[in-house]
C-alpha cells in the first residue's frame, strides 16, 4: 500500500519520530501475534504514549483512509492483530499506567497497555483482584482483553471480561473521544460499553478502561484428579455439572499437552495418564471440605488414576502455572500448533471429544487439549510441521470440521479467543445474512471509512476496495 | 536456485521450537524498559528468523558490513537469558542471539569493533598481555595521570573512564600448583582462575581456595590455563573462543580432577557450553562435553558436596543478586542461598528482582551506557528497599556494576562475593 508522506509527517508530529517504525529490521516482528498459521506486515508502527496520541493517530489514518490495526501485548489467537491489509498498526504497549485504584467502590482505572497480572498485583495491596485471568495473563494487555473479551479458567463461576468492564474512554475514527458506560452499574442509555467489548478494533480504539476488583475468596482449594481416558475425564465434568456444583475452575489437560507442560515445569502432573482435571473450589474455608467431597464422589465414579488435593499454596500455584503456560509449552513437541477455540453444552461434552479425538485420527494430525471443562470451551490443539507440504490444508480442513461439531452440537465457534480473520467466514455457520447486515452498520456508524482493522471479525464483503493478502498459509516457513 | 544470503547459516533449529506465545516479554529488562517487540526475545528470535528466510540481509552485501538496525537490536540484548526460564518451550535463545551475533561480528562503531577484535582475538587469550594491561591501568589509576586526564576528556569518555575498577597492588598468585585438603580429603577439585578474576579479584580467588580446602577439597590452579572467552562468544568472536576452549579442555581434562570450580557466573555458564562451543570439531567435540560435565559453580559444588557449617558468626543483613549467568545460565538459585543461610548471624532479605539483570552484562555497560544506567539505577533502588547493609553477588561484572551503583546512586553498601562472606566466617570461627 502506497502510504503517503504526509501521513508519515504526521504521525511522526503526533508521537514524535522514535515511536514511528518503517524500516523492515523494525516493523517484521509486527507481522505476527500468536496466532501461529497467519502473517502480514504492516507499513507503519506506531507508539503512542497517551490517549491524546492515540486520538490524534486514529484520526490522521481515518483522513488518509488508510487501514488501522490495534496491537497490544501480540498475544491474541485469532490473528485478530495481523495487518493484512497492511497500513497503519498502533501498539499500546507504552500506554501502561494503573491511573486509578480505588478500593472503597472496587474499581480501576487503566490504560489499555496494562498487563493483566500487573493489575491484579496491583489491587491485591487492596486484598482484591482482578477476575478474568487468561492464559496469557503475565503479557496480555487489558485493552487486548477487552478488545478480545477474553475468558480464562475463572470464569466459570467469575464470568468473562465483559462482566468486568464497567466504562471506557474510546477514540473514535471519525474523530474525538468519548465514554461509554459508567462507573456505577446499569448507566441509562445504550450499552455502548457492551458494543465496545469485543469488538476486536473493528469499531474505535479504547484509550481507558475502568474495571471491576473483586475481594479475595477466604479459602481456596484445588484438586487434581487424574483419568485414564478423555472420556472419563468428560463424563465427569458433565456430571459435576448435572449435579449443580460449579466450581471456580474446571479445566482439562490431555496427556499430549501434560507431556509438554511437565517438561517445562515439573508440576507433578501424571504425564502417562489420559487426562487430567484442575478443580478448583473456592468460599469460606468451612465450606470448602463439603464441596470438595461431593466433587470427589463424582471423580471416583469414573475410576479416576490419582485425586490429589494441592497440599500448600505453593503446590496450588505451580499447578495453576502448568495450566497457564501450557500453551507456550507445546514449541517443546512440534515448531506450530493451531489452537482451536469453540464452545458446547456442558451435557455434549463426552460425545464432542470423542468427535474430536476421531477428527484427529482421520487426518491423522496430532491433537493436544487444554481447555475450560468447566464452561463447555474447547481448545483441540492441532500440533504439526509447517515444512511438511500440504499440512495446511489438512490442519485447516481438521479444524473447520471440529468446530462445526461444536456448532452442531448446539454450540459456538469462539469462547474466548475472538474471531478475527480465523473464523470471520465461520460466522457464516451462526449467523444469518440479515444479521450480519445488522452487524456491518453497528461498524459503520462506528467507522464510515472502513479503515478500523479491515478484514476481521465479519466476513469478507465489508471493505471491497482492500486488497486481502493471502493469510493461512503454512506462515514463513514454506 | 535463489542467490544465497549471509543469513542462511542462522537456519538454527533452536528457531523451531519458539511458538510466539510472548511470555518471555516481561522477563527481558530491554522490553520493560522500551516496550518495543524488537527489543524483546520473541521480537529478536522473530527478527533471526526473517534473517534466515532471507528477508533481511544481516551484512550489507557489498561491503560486508554489519546492517546497522538489525545489529541495533541483536546487541541491545543483554543476554542476561532471563527469557530461558520463562520460556515454557525450553527455547535455547541465548544460542540464536550468539548465533546471530557470530554473523555480526562485534558491536559498535568500525573503531570500536577493531579494538574489540584486536582486544578477543590478541588479549584474552593470552594471560600475559592481559596481566601488562591491567599493570598499565594500575599505572595510569596510581600516578595521577588518570586525576589529569578526567579534566581534559570529553564527556562520554569521562563516563566510560568512571566505570573503570580500580586494579589492586597484587594479582591472584596461588601460593603452590597442588594445595592440600584441610582435615579428610572429600574431593580433588580444579580452579578457573579467570581473566578478570585473577586480576582485579585476587583476593576472592584465595577465598575460594580457603574455603574449598577447609571443606575438604585438594586444590588445583592448573598451569596454561586462559580466560574462558565468554566475552568473545557473547560479542560475535568465536574464531579465537573456541581456542582458548580448546586450550581450558586440555588443560583441566589433563588434571583429572572431579570437579572443575568456577567463582564467575559468566564464565561457568560459557565453559558448561563448550560442548556447543565445539560441537563442529571432531578431535574435540567429545572431550568438550566431558569437560563441560565437570564444571561446577562453587555453590553449586559446595551446596551438593555438603557444606561443612562455618561456626564464625557475621552478623549482618544482606541482600542477594542473582548473576544472570548463574540464575537463567546455569539454573543454579538455590545453592547459593543455602550456603548463606549456613553462615550463623547472616539474615538474607530477598529483593524484589533479585534475578533481573543489573546491566552489567561484559561488555554492555560500555557498549550501551544509557540502557545499563537504567537498569542499575532500578537495581540500586530494589536493593535499598530491603533494607540490607551489603549486596552478595558470585560474578565479577555485577560485582563491579553494583559497586559503582552503590557509589554513584547509593545506598552505598559494601559488594561481597559469597566466597568473601563463607571465607570470613571460618576465619572468625
Amino acid at each position: 500500500m502506497a502510504l503517503s508522506r504526509a501521513l508519515l509527517a504526521r504521525l511522526k508530529e503526533i508521537v514524535g519520530p522514535v515511536y514511528v517504525l518503517t524500516r523492515p529490521e523494525d516493523v517484521v516482528v509486527y507481522e505476527q501475534d500468536a496466532f501461529l498459521v497467519a502473517h502480514a506486515l504492516p507499513d507503519i508502527v506506531v507508539l503512542p504514549g497517551s490517549a491524546a496520541e492515540v486520538a490524534g493517530v486514529v484520526r490522521a489514518a481515518h483522513e488518509a483512509n488508510v487501514p488501522l490495526v490495534v496491537r497490544g501485548a501480540g498475544t491474541g489467537l485469532n490473528g485478530g492483530s495481523i495487518p493484512i491489509a497492511g497500513g497503519v498498526m498502533l501498539v499500546l504497549t507504552r500506554m501502561n499506567r494503573i491511573l486509578e485504584i480505588d478500593p472503597r467502590n472496587r474499581l480501576a482505572v487503566v490504560e489499555p497497555g496494562v498487563v493483566n497480572a500487573d493489575l491484579t498485583a496491583a489491587a491485591a495491596r487492596h486484598g482484591l483482584f482482578y477476575a478474568p485471568d487468561p492464559g496469557s495473563q503475565s503479557v496480555s494487555t487489558i485493552g487486548g482483553n477487552v478488545g478480545n473479551n477474553a475468558g480464562g479458567p475463572h470464569c466459570l463461576s467469575y464470568g468473562v471480561t465483559g462482566n468486568h468492564v464497567l466504562a471506557m474512554e474510546i477514540a473514535l475514527a471519525s474523530g474525538g473521544m468519548t465514554w461509554v458506560g459508567g462507573r456505577s452499574v446499569d448507566p441509562p442509555g445504550y450499552d455502548l460499553c457492551g458494543v465496545m467489548v469485543g469488538s476486536e478494533g473493528t469499531l474505535a480504539v479504547v484509550t481507558a478502561v475502568v474495571v471491576r476488583l473483586l475481594r479475595k475468596a477466604e479459602a481456596a482449594r484445588t484438586l487434581l484428579a487424574a483419568f485414564e481416558t478423555i472420556d472419563d475425564a468428560s463424563q465427569t465434568v458433565s456430571e459435576i455439572i448435572a449435579a449443580g456444583i460449579v466450581p471456580t475452575a474446571m479445566e482439562m489437560m490431555d496427556g499430549v499437552v501434560m507431556a509438554a507442560v511437565e517438561a517445562a515445569i515439573h508440576a507433578g502432573y501424571p504425564a502417562d495418564a489420559g487426562a487430567v482435571l484442575l478443580i478448583e473450589v473456592e468460599g469460606l474455608p468451612d465450606s470448602l471440605p463439603r464441596q470438595m467431597e461431593r466433587i470427589e464422589t463424582i471423580c471416583r465414579a469414573h475410576t479416576p488414576r490419582m485425586l490429589r488435593t494441592a497440599a500448600s499454596e505453593q503446590e496450588r500455584l505451580l499447578l495453576w502455572k502448568g495450566r497457564k503456560e501450557g500453551a507456550g509449552a507445546l514449541g517443546r513437541l512440534a515448531p506450530s500448533y493451531y489452537l482451536h477455540d469453540g464452545v458446547v453444552p456442558r451435557t455434549r461434552l463426552p460425545e464432542v471429544m470423542r468427535k474430536v479425538v476421531e477428527i484427529g485420527k482421520a487426518h491423522h494430525l496430532r491433537i493436544g487439549n487444554l481447555f475450560h471443562a468447566g464452561d463447555g470451551n474447547l481448545h483441540p490443539i492441532i500440533l504439526f510441521n509447517p515444512r511438511e507440504p500440504g499440512i495446511m490444508d489438512k490442519v485447516v480442513r481438521a479444524g473447520e470440521e471440529i468446530l462445526h461439531a461444536c456448532v452442531e452440537a448446539g454450540g459456538t465457534i469462539t469462547g474466548e479467543h475472538g474471531v478475527g480473520i480465523e473464523k470471520r467466514e465461520y460466522m457464516r455457520w451462526m449467523f444469518s445474512d440479515a444479521d450480519l447486515l445488522a452487524m456491518q452498520r453497528v461498524k459503520r456508524a462506528f467507522d464510515p471509512s472502513g479503515v478500523m482493522n479491515p478484514g476481521k471479525l465479519l466476513p469478507l464483503g465489508t471493505r471491497p476496495d482492500v486488497t486481502i493478502k493471502p493469510v493461512m498459509t503454512a506462515g514463513m516457513w514454506t | 536456485m535463489e542467490p544465497q544470503h549471509a543469513g542462511v547459516v542462522l537456519n538454527i533449529p533452536e528457531l523451531d521450537q519458539c511458538v510466539h506465545c510472548g511470555l518471555c516479554l516481561n522477563h527481558c529488562p530491554t522490553y520493560r524498559v522500551t516496550h518495543l517487540e524488537p527489543e524483546s526475545p520473541r521480537g529478536r528470535i522473530h527478527l533471526v528468523r526473517a534473517v534466515a528466510e532471507g528477508r533481511i540481509e544481516p551484512l550489507d552485501p557489498v561491503r560486508g558490513t554489519p546492517n546497522e538496525r538489525f545489529a541495533d537490536h541483536i546487541y541491545l540484548c543483554l543476554m542476561c537469558r532471563a527469557c530461558e526460564t520463562a520460556c515454557p518451550s525450553g527455547v535455547q535463545y541465548g544460542r540464536i542471539a550468539e548465533a546471530a551475533r557470530e554473523v555480526l561480528g562485534p558491536p559498535g562503531s568500525p573503531l570500536f569493533r577493531r579494538l574489540a577484535r584486536l582486544a578477543f582475538t590478541q588479549v584474552f587469550p593470552s594471560p600475559r598481555r592481559l596481566r601488562w594491561i591491567f599493570s598499565a591501568l594500575r599505572l595510569y589509576q596510581r600516578s595521577g595521570l588518570q586525576w589529569v586526564i578526567r579534566r581534559v576528556l570529553p564527556r562520554r569518555l569521562r563516563e566510560m573512564d568512571a566505570l573503570l575498577p580500580a586494579v589492586p597492588s597484587r594479582f591472584f598468585a596461588p601460593g603452590a600448583d597442588v594445595m592440600p585438603a584441610i582435615g579428610t580429603r572429600r574431593a580433588r577439585v580444579a580452579l578457573l582462575s579467570g581473566c578478570v578474576m585473577s586480576t582485579l579479584f585476587g583476593d576472592v580467588n584465595d577465598a575460594t581456595i580457603r574455603v574449598l580446602r577447609r571443606n575438604g577439597c585438594e586444590v588445583l590452579v592448573p598451569r596454561g590455563q586462559g580466560c574462558c572467552g565468554a566475552l568473545n562468544v557473547h560479542n560475535g568472536e568465536t574464531v579465537a573462543a573456541r581456542r582458548m576452549a580448546r586450550r581450558n579442555v586440555d588443560v583441566f581434562l589433563d588434571a583429572g580432577v572431579d570437579a572443575v570450580i568456577v567463582n564467575a557466573a559468566g564464565c561457568g555458564a560459557a565453559m558448561k557450553e563448550y560442548g556447543h562451543l565445539l560441537r563442529d570439531d571432531p578431535d574435540y567435540a567429545e572431550r568438550a562435553g566431558q569437560f563441560a560435565a565437570l564444571v561446577k559453580d562453587a555453590s553449586e559444588f559446595l551446596a551438593g558436596l555438603g557444606l561443612i557449617p562455618p561456626s564464625g558468626r557475621i552478623e549482618m543483613t544482606v541482600t542477594y543478586q542473582d548473576p544472570c549467568h548463574l540464575a537463567h545460565g546455569q539454573k543454579v538459585r538455590v545453592q547459593p542461598r543455602q550456603l548463606l543461610a549456613a553462615i550463623p548471624g547472616l539474615r538474607l532479605v530477598e529483593m524484589e528482582g533479585a534475578d533481573r539483570c543489573c546491566g552489567s552484562a561484559g561488555i554492555y555497560n560500555i557498549t550501551h551506557p544509557g540502557m545499563s544506567q537504567e537498569l542499575l539505577t532500578e537495581k540500586m533502588a530494589a536493593v535499598g528497599r530491603t533494607g540490607a547493609a551489603a549486596v552478595v553477588a558470585p560474578n565479577p561484572g555485577c560485582m563491579l556494576q553494583l559497586r559503582f551503583g552503590a557509589q554513584r546512586y547509593g545506598p552505598a553498601l559494601p559488594v561481597y562475593h559469597l566466597m568473601d562472606l563463607l571465607d570470613r566466617a571460618y576465619g572468625a570461627d
